[in-house]
């Protein structure tokens, strides 16, 4: 398979600062929600990790277990209480331009095209339209949405909103790529398919990504690391390698190899007498 | 007063499959659009484009010969071809056509002035709290106020010109609008502010770029509404007192009883008002074209 990269040198001081094998770096993390009138809740306790860089990771966890919690901590849309949490060797105090993510639903803007939907993050941070635009056409053409540049998105089908989404999350070359559960809502198949184009857009982009996922097939095919949260409060029960080779075909997710840590993994949920 | 949710904010992620949808949103392409105009003009699929004028004949027809028969006084209920004779004589009288630029006038400078400080309101109670608070017991309160009903003390405080009548049109067009900028402006749907705040948007870009194009189809509501609420303002500041404009050639009328003539008056108005609701919904299939359409915001 071709290595295409999509050339271009990340350039933030704070990126070169960074250790490439912490570009990710969360250190005792607690997260405790007060609300008014209730007692206050621990989602995430005792969270270590580290990311190296390029890497993929998944995070997989019964539902509210806070593995979401944990990657809006790292997008910076909630403060956290204790700890830290480094992203390419910056603190994390806010969203910041090193992030893309992508959401559960595709959530574009229905009153954008496609292209104009990928330049949104151009737009908001005030980078140079000229030069983003033609990586936002390459990137539509790498996810196979060439020609849809002028569509709108009610004219598109799920799985083509949501790598319009996935586009718009790299336009502006984030060191980071954060995903929220992105293929939950889509059918099994179209999963399935966008699992694999997932990877091949990793392989050709490089960006360090960190998957939440309550499937765990799909967090053992596509990672290299899986994270498993404990039930409420979020803890880590492990940390699991996937030796399995890359590139991965579709086959390679029902082989035995990653059956075993399918298994492994749902012990935990099991044990727990939480199923999901 | 409800507010119907519009299928905005819907679920953007499912494709909806349609293919003749209006505005700039139809198929590009030659066969969508092909598809669009045949949909149009299948009687079929639309029985509407003969059921409409067919049930504005058969009422015509029944109204002119059914009349006499039932013994109704043509003074009371004047049949159609005197109505329209009628609306022929006035409409070649260049005073009507005085009395109709005087409403049209009062009604449209009231509805910019109402719906221009409703839309500034508006935007004010959505997006700072402090204002909300102070103001929105005060909207609340006075929108229960029959607002028609203050249309005597508009014509002692700004006499029996014009002013009193923009004055009326203005307060009229306001309410409905302000309640729809207001909910449009909230309705925005909270993924899409998250989504931006990820990217690093700051408040005015999330306005701009999310709450504002979300609240679009709300405003039209707003503005349809409210175009017609400020030519009954209009309307009713002449009733109670007026020298010219189409409310006082209705008292006229009516004074000489000459209810052909009122019939007349009132479909001028008719038409006024139709044709004031086509435009804005012309506009907001250009502008707000995302939108679904059919959606009934009620004040």
């Amino acid at each position: 398979m071709a290595m295409k990269t999509l050339g271009r040198q990340p350039a933030t001081a704070a990126r070169q600062g960074a250790d490439e094998d912490s570009w990710i770096e969360v250190a005792d993390l607690r997260k405790v929600y007060t609300p008014r009138r209730s007692e206050p809740t621990t989602a995430l306790q005792d969270i270590d990790f580290q990311v190296r860089r390029g890497e993929f990771i998944s995070v997989v966890g019964p539902s509210g277990c806070g593995k979401t919690t944990l990657l809006k901590i790292l997008a910076g849309l909630i403060p956290y209480g204790e700890g830290a949490v480094r992203v390419a060797g910056r603190d994390v105090d806010g969203p910041m331009p090193e992030i893309g993510m992508v959401f559960q639903e595709a959530t574009l803007l229905p009153w954008r095209t496609i292209l104009q939907n990928v330049m949104v993050p151009v737009e908001v941070q005030g980078l140079s339209r000229d030069a983003h635009r033609a990586q936002a056409r390459k990137l539509l053409e790498m996810v196979g949405l060439d020609g849809f540049e002028e569509q709108y998105p009610s004219q598109l089908s799920g799985g083509m909103q949501q790598r319009a989404g996935i586009c718009r999350a790299l336009v502006h070359d984030p060191a980071v790529l954060l995903m929220d559960e992105p293929f939950g809502a889509l059918d099994a198949m179209t999963r399935e398919y966008m699992n694999v184009e997932l990877l091949r857009i990793w392989q050709q982009s490089g960006q360090t990504i960190v998957l939440v996922t309550h499937s765990i097939p799909e967090a053992v095919f596509l990672s290299d690391r899986v994270i498993v949260l404990t039930p409420r409060p979020g803890r880590i029960a492990e940390v699991i390698d996937i030796e399995m080779d890359r590139p991965r075909e579709l086959g390679a997710m029902s082989s035995d190899q990653a059956g075993v840590y399918v298994d492994r993994i749902r012990r935990y949920f099991n044990a727990a007498g939480v199923m999901d | 007063m409800t507010v119907t949710q519009p299928e905005t904010s819907g679920d953007v992620s499912k494709n909806t499959g349609k293919t003749g949808r209006t505005g700039k949103s139809a198929g590009k392409g030659p066969g969508a659009s092909a598809a669009a105009r045949r949909r149009r003009f299948d009687l079929r699929e639309r029985p509407e484009l003969v059921l409409v004028p067919g049930v504005f004949v058969v009422v015509v027809v029944l109204w002119e010969f059914a009349l006499r028969p039932l013994g109704i006084d043509e003074y009371v209920l004047p049949r159609p071809s005197q109505i329209a004779a009628a609306l022929q004589t006035q409409l070649s009288d260049p005073m009507f056509w005085t009395h109709f630029q005087v409403t049209l006038q009062e009604a449209l400078v009231g509805y910019v002035i109402g719906v221009a400080a409703a839309l500034l309101l508006g935007t004010a109670i959505s997006q700072i709290r402090l204002v909300e608070r102070t103001f929105m017991p005060y909207i609340v309160a006075f929108q229960t106020v029959p607002k028609v009903a203050l249309a005597p003390l508009f014509v002692v405080w700004f006499g029996f010109g014009m002013t009193s009548k923009i004055v009326m049109a203005a307060v009229i067009a306001f309410f409905p609008m302000l309640v729809n900028v207001v909910e449009g402006l909230r309705s925005a749907d909270a993924d899409r502010i998250q989504m931006l705040k990820v990217f690093g948007a700051g408040r005015f870009q999330v306005f701009r770029m999310v709450r504002l194009p979300s609240a679009l189809p709300f405003i039209f509501a707003g503005l349809d509404i409210g175009i017609v609420f400020a030519v009954l303002g209009a309307v009713v500041g002449e009733f109670i007192g007026a020298k010219e404009g189409l409310g006082y050639l209705l008292l006229q009328t009516n004074y000489n009883f000459d209810i052909a003539g009122m019939f007349a008056v009132l479909i001028v108005l008719s038409v006024v008002g139709l044709l004031a609701h086509m435009l804005i919904r012309l506009l907001q299939r250009k502008i707000a074209f995302w939108a679904e359409e059919n959606q009934v915001i009620a004040s």
